[in-house]
Formats: structure tokens, sequence, C-alpha cells
């Protein structure tokens, strides 16, 4: 069968799978729509979060990243995880405890104050909208280049599915499906990596594949470490060496607050810490955070290696090859865009990090605008340059060289010949990625919108009936405005996803630390704080990623900060002035210090009960 | 166990014991966070040109840390706190429970 059949086999069943399990999860009240009942399972809330946090980014691209920048790809591996160890020890399990429903819920409580719970909700629904965006365009990708239909009715298509569940089940359907689509993300994410390592290396775990020497029939009868094989290519070809340290501008101070603020990004973005909410107890939230983080270092440990073997696969398979013996996956994501081969004349194909590198990608380029540069480029090598344009220095002008990264995951297994079932599976693992996040997304911009703006600041007297009604208009209406979002992108949210973080670390990560750990700061000093650490963020990442502003050394940096790792510092200015200004204003008041006791001690006496029975009756 | 003295009303010794089960739980958090610091931070970022000096079969060491290493000793921080804080939550309902009976009042 073809690649195409075996596709639709798996859409359709992983489909049908998501729909099913939705329509046994319908819910009746709000605490099953927004926290699930409180009845899920701490392994399957971890399966769940793994989902919700896995998007298309981190299937499709986080691969990719570390491929083309070898150690410097370290940052998005140990800043993505090395948040959940900030989540599970600061926050996890005591907003758990404060029985909440939501994040903007416990700050606006914790602080006494509706300006603060609508500061939570604004910072909420921006950093949930940018995200979901990118997660429809990702469901669009994958419809295109595998189901071989529109962009535009791949996205529809999404939309679809996720309102059906998303309204139907709120949180409870959404963490059921989840569950079932982390084992197909997982699934489809391993079994390539394990195929490929089998054949690069002879070892069957990709992780220890990595650091092992290659197969004698690959290298040629060489007895050499993978790795060492690879530093000595990508050297040859005038690129950085894949393991080491601190080149092509990623100095040790920006490695370190790149990382630092994606770390403490995720410990604040609120779809994660929502997930938590949805454990029956304490104990549940902590063993969640532990599942969540296994069940993520499984796609995490294995992405590095999955990023070694596509980049040895990539600089070894291409370069020699003429038009004749080019790998058919060249030709197949020709189509897409993603890869694209300007000859210079002599009919070999050649990727090198110097001026004769002969491969590119299209992306920013339109579509008339390529086949021009493509007609003037064929112009320019029928004359031997005498007429026409060359497409090379075209693209170096530009700044666009080598292949465009997401091809990595989903190419690789294409470029280390696998089955055809295999190549088709890992379509359905991207979809499974795309639609779990923006799923746990979007129920956060509901809750943000219709439980922390419409019960608790416009309507508090709502009847439970109206508010579950409003609960899914809202979820309904986000689906729709996703997914124009994904039809019609706008040019800024690439861009935007990945200063998510440097907000959310700024913004969320202080107030909630202090807020649990502190009984001294109040509502004045933790509100100045969240608007000094987002102002000054914002400020830095517009002014320098739009305003052309320089990146700023602070003086004793010898490279200016790059706009991802300024997060970092917005984080420590809002902690200092939070602080700061915390000995000036009054302390909490008496509602706001009986909540930070009730979050501190531990579950009642005997077995732990189920705090949702204590407090609701 | 308890080390409150028994002749303090119930509601005294509760809240001795709770600030006592707060400092340890800042205590343990602190220690973690400490290791996650030098395994993540560390030896990953701040010390990964010199430990790539190093290696371990084919890896560098600073790489292998930076890409492997780091995300191994994350996960077993977290199961190391969630052990650890089971226990202490466990320790704490007892301590509570002979309080109680020590000093014979409810709480």
């Amino acid at each position: 069968m073809s690649v195409l059949q075996w596709t639709w086999i798996f859409v359709i069943a992983s489909f049908s799978l998501y729909l099913y399990i939705a329509w046994r999860s319908r819910v009746k009240d709000t605490r099953g729509f927004y926290v699930a009942g409180r009845g899920v399972p701490s392994y399957a809330n971890g399966m769940a979060t793994a989902a919700d946090w896995m998007s298309a980014a981190s299937f499709i691209s986080m691969a990719g990243l570390v491929s083309t920048m070898g150690y410097s790809g370290g940052v998005y591996l140990m800043g993505w995880t090395g948040g959940y160890v900030l989540l599970a020890l600061l926050l996890a399990p005591y907003l758990r405890k404060s029985g909440r429903y939501t994040v903007p819920d416990f700050v606006g409580d914790r602080f006494d104050s509706n300006l603060a719970r609508l500061v939570a909700i604004l910072c909420a629904i921006f950093v949930s909208f940018t995200y979901v965006a990118g997660q429809m365009r990702g469901v669009g990708v994958v419809f295109s280049r595998f189901l071989e239909v529109d962009v535009n009715i791949g996205v529809i298509i999404g939309m679809a599915i996720v309102f059906v569940y998303a309204t139907l089940g709120g949180m409870k359907g959404i963490t059921w499906t989840q569950v079932a689509q982390y084992w197909v993300l997982i699934t489809a994410f391993l079994v390539p990596a394990i195929a490929i390592s089998i054949k690069l290396t002879g070892t069957p775990i990709p992780q220890l594949g990595l650091g092992s020497t290659l197969d004698p029939n690959v290298a040629g009868g060489e007895k050499i470490y993978l790795l060492d094989k690879l530093n000595q290519i990508q050297t040859d070809l005038g690129f950085n060496s894949y393991t080491d340290t601190f080149v092509g501008g990623w100095d040790k101070m920006n490695v370190f607050f790149v990382a630092l603020a994606l770390m403490a990004g995720t410990a604040g973005l609120p779809h994660v810490i929502v997930r938590f909410y949805t454990v029956k107890n304490i104990k549940a939230a902590r063993w969640s955070a532990f599942w969540a983080l296994l069940f993520i270092s499984f796609l995490y440990l294995t992405a590095p290696a999955m990023a070694g073997f596509a980049r040895y696969y990539m600089v070894d398979s291409l370069n020699g090859r003429t038009e004749e013996s080019l790998p058919s996956w060249f030709h197949s994501w020709e189509k897409t865009g993603l890869i694209l081969w300007f000859d210079d004349g002599d009919g070999v194909i050649r990727y090198s990090n110097r001026d004769d590198n002969e491969v590119f990608n299209t992306k920013g380029l339109n579509r008339s605008e390529l086949m021009g540069l493509i007609e003037q480029h064929t112009v320019w090598r029928s004359t031997e340059g005498r007429e026409g344009v060359d497409g090379r220095s075209v693209m170096r002008e530009k700044g666009i060289a080598g292949p465009d990264r997401d091809i990595i995951v989903l190419a690789t297994p294409e470029m280390a010949e696998l089955s055809n079932w295999i190549i088709a599976f890992v379509a359905a693992g991207g979809l499974a990625a795309a639609l779990s996040t923006a799923s746990g997304l979007l129920l956060v911009i509901s809750s943000s919108v219709a439980h922390d703006l419409y019960s608790k600041i416009i309507n508090p007297r709502a009847e439970e009936k109206k508010k579950l009604l409003v609960g899914r208009a809202t979820i309904g209406i986000s689906v729709i405005i996703a997914g124009l979002f994904g039809i019609y992108p706008p040019g800024f949210v690439g861009q935007v996803v990945a200063f998510a973080f440097g907000l959310a670390a700024a913004s969320f990560f202080p107030v909630l630390v202090l807020g649990i750990f502190s009984r001294r700061v109040g509502t004045v000093p933790a509100v100045a704080g969240m608007i000094v650490g987002v102002g000054f963020t914002g400020f830095y990442i517009i002014a320098s990623v739009y305003g052309g502003m320089g990146n700023w050394t602070f003086g004793i940096f010898e490279s200016g900060i790059k706009p991802q790792g300024i997060g970092s510092i917005g984080m420590l200015l809002n902690f200092s002035v939070t602080l700061g200004l915390a000995r000036f204003f009054p302390a909490p008041g008496p509602k706001a210090l009986e909540l930070i006791d009730l979050v501190r001690e531990p579950e009642g006496i005997g077995p732990p009960l189920d705090i949702e029975k204590a407090m609701d009756h | 166990m308890s080390n409150s003295s028994s002749g303090k009303r119930g509601s005294e010794s509760r809240s001795d014991s709770l600030t006592k089960y707060w400092n340890g739980n800042v205590r343990l958090m602190l220690i973690l966070l400490v290791i996650w610091a030098i395994a993540g931070l560390g030896c990953g970022i701040l010390f990964a040109d010199t430990l790539n000096e190093f290696k371990i079969g084919g890896f560098p060491l600073g790489f292998w840390f930076a890409q492997q290493g780091s995300i191994i000793i994350f996960v077993l921080l977290i199961l190391a706190f969630c052990i650890a804080m089971n226990k202490r939550d466990e320790k704490h309902h007892e301590d509570l429970k002979s309080d109680e009976s020590q000093s014979g009042g409810g709480i």
C-alpha cells in the first residue's frame, strides 16, 4: 500500500477513536467541564499533561532545531523539561490544594483584587491564543503534505474534530482524548527513531545509539563514533561542529538566559498549570507531575537522537548526488517548498555552510517570487551566467540557507527508507500532537472568559446551567477564531510563540511563587511586579524584533541578550520590584492569609480526604 | 512522635507542628532546587565547555548533560520530591494524631 493510503487509514482510525472517547465522556456540570470532575487518576493526568504540552512544535520542529543547532539545541530540551521541576516543586501541589478552577482564579483570590484577576486573565488569553494559532496551522501543514488536500481544508477538518470533543466533554473529554493522543504521538515518534537507530548504529535504543559507533556497513567499513563522524562532516562542509559548546551566536550567557526563561515560562504557562487542578488530591497532583515529565522525557530524550541521525542523513545523503540519483524523499518534499536546489551548473548537489551551498528552502517567498526566481536561475544556468540571475546569491542575500528544519522529523523516516506504514504513522502522530495541545489551550481560553470573567466578575450569580452554556459557547467561538488564525496566519505568530514563554516567566511565575511562599506580599506589590515584568519584557521584545533596537549588554555581557532570553531578566525584575515594595505596603488581608494557610497545610488527618467534598459541602 | 509539650493546648501544638512541617518542606525543596540548578544550568551550560573535554562512549560529557543527562536528573528529582513529600505528609498526620491523644482534646 502507498503512503497516502496508509495515512488515510491512520488518520481516520485515530480521529474516530477521539470522537468515540469524546462521546463516552460528555459532561453535565461546570466541575466536569473545567476540572474533569477532579476524578482523573494521576498517571492518566500525566499522559494528558504530556500530550497537552507536546505541541506540533515539539513533535515536528524541535528535533529539527536541535539538528541544525547542535549543542545549543539543548536550551529547548533543558528549558522545556527543567520547567517541570519548578512546576512540581513550587506550584502544582499548592495550586491544587487551593481548590480553585483556574490560574487567574487563584491570583485574584490570593491577592484579593479583581485588577490582579483581570491582568492574569488577559495574560492567559494572550499566551493561549498565540499558541493555538500555530497548532491549527500545524494540522493544516500535515494534512497538505500527507493527504494532499489544501492546507485550509486541513485546518477546517481539525477545527471540526476539536469543536466536537471540546464542547461536548470540556476538560473531561479533552483529558481522555489527550491520553489516547499521547499514545499515538509517542509511538509515532519512537518507532521511526528505533528503526533508524538500528539501521545506523545497530542499537535499538536511540539514546544509546547517538553515542555509539556507526554500523560498519553505513560508514563504509570504518569504525567511528556517530558523533565524531558527524563533527568531521560538519567541519568539512564549513558548519560548526555538532557537539561543540557556545558556537554560532550562542554564547554562554545567552544559552543560560534563554534556558532559564524557558524553564520559568514553562512553569508559568496557564494551560499546563490547569492540568493539575483535575486530579483528586495533592498526592495525586505530585504524582501526576512526575508522570507528566516521565512521559514527556520519552520524547525529549529521543528527539536529540533523532536530530543527530537526521543531521547525518541530511549532510551525508545529499552531497554528491546528481539529478538522477537524488533520493525520492527530496522530490516529495520539494513540492512543499521546504527544500529547494539551485544548481551551480555542475549537476552535482552540494549542501554546505559556504558560498557554494546549493540547498535552500522557500520560507518567506511567495509563489510568484519563487517561480520567477526559479525561471531566472534556469536561464542563468543555461546561458552559463551571461543572462538571468543566480538564485543562490539571491537566497544568500535573503539569509535563507539549507532545508526548512520542520522537514527533519517528517522526512527522516523517508531518508532512512523505512516502510510506508511507519512514514504514514508519523503523520498521524503530528496531528495528535497538534490537536491535543490546541484543545488544552482552547479550554484555558474558555475558562478564562466564561469562568473568571463571566462567573466571577460580570455575573457572579449566574445559574450552573447558564455557566455551563457560556463555557460551551466560548470554547466553540474560540475554536472558530483559532481556525481563522490557522487559515489566515498573522505574520507575528511564529515569533510570538517563543516569546509567550518570556512573558509567562515575567508575569505568572513570580506572582504564583510569591503568592504561595510569602505571607508578606500584598496586592499592590504583586500587581506592580507583574506590570513591570510584563512591561519590560514586552518592550524589549517588541523594540528588538520589530523596532530594530540592538540587543542590550547591560554593560557586563560580551554580546547582547537575545529577545528569547529577556524573560529571565523580566522575571528577576518582577521578583525584586514585588519584594522591594512589599515592606512599604500592607500585608495581605485575613481572607488571603487564610488561603495561604490552606494551601500550605497538608491534607486532612488520616487518609487523604477528597478536598472537593470538604470545600463544597 | 511529637516534640511539642503535652501541656500546650491542642490548637497551639497543631500550629507548632504545622510550622515545623512547612519549614521542613521548604528545606527539602531548596535542596532539590540546588541539585536542579547544578545539573541543568551548571553541568548543561556553565561548565559544559569544560566537561566537553571528557567523554563517555561517543558523547562529549557537556553535550550529554545538555541533551540527555539533565533531563534524566529532572525526572529523578520530581520522583524524589513525590516520595519524600508524601512520606512527610503521612508523618505529619501521625504527629497530629499523637498530639491529639496526648493533649486529650480534639482540634
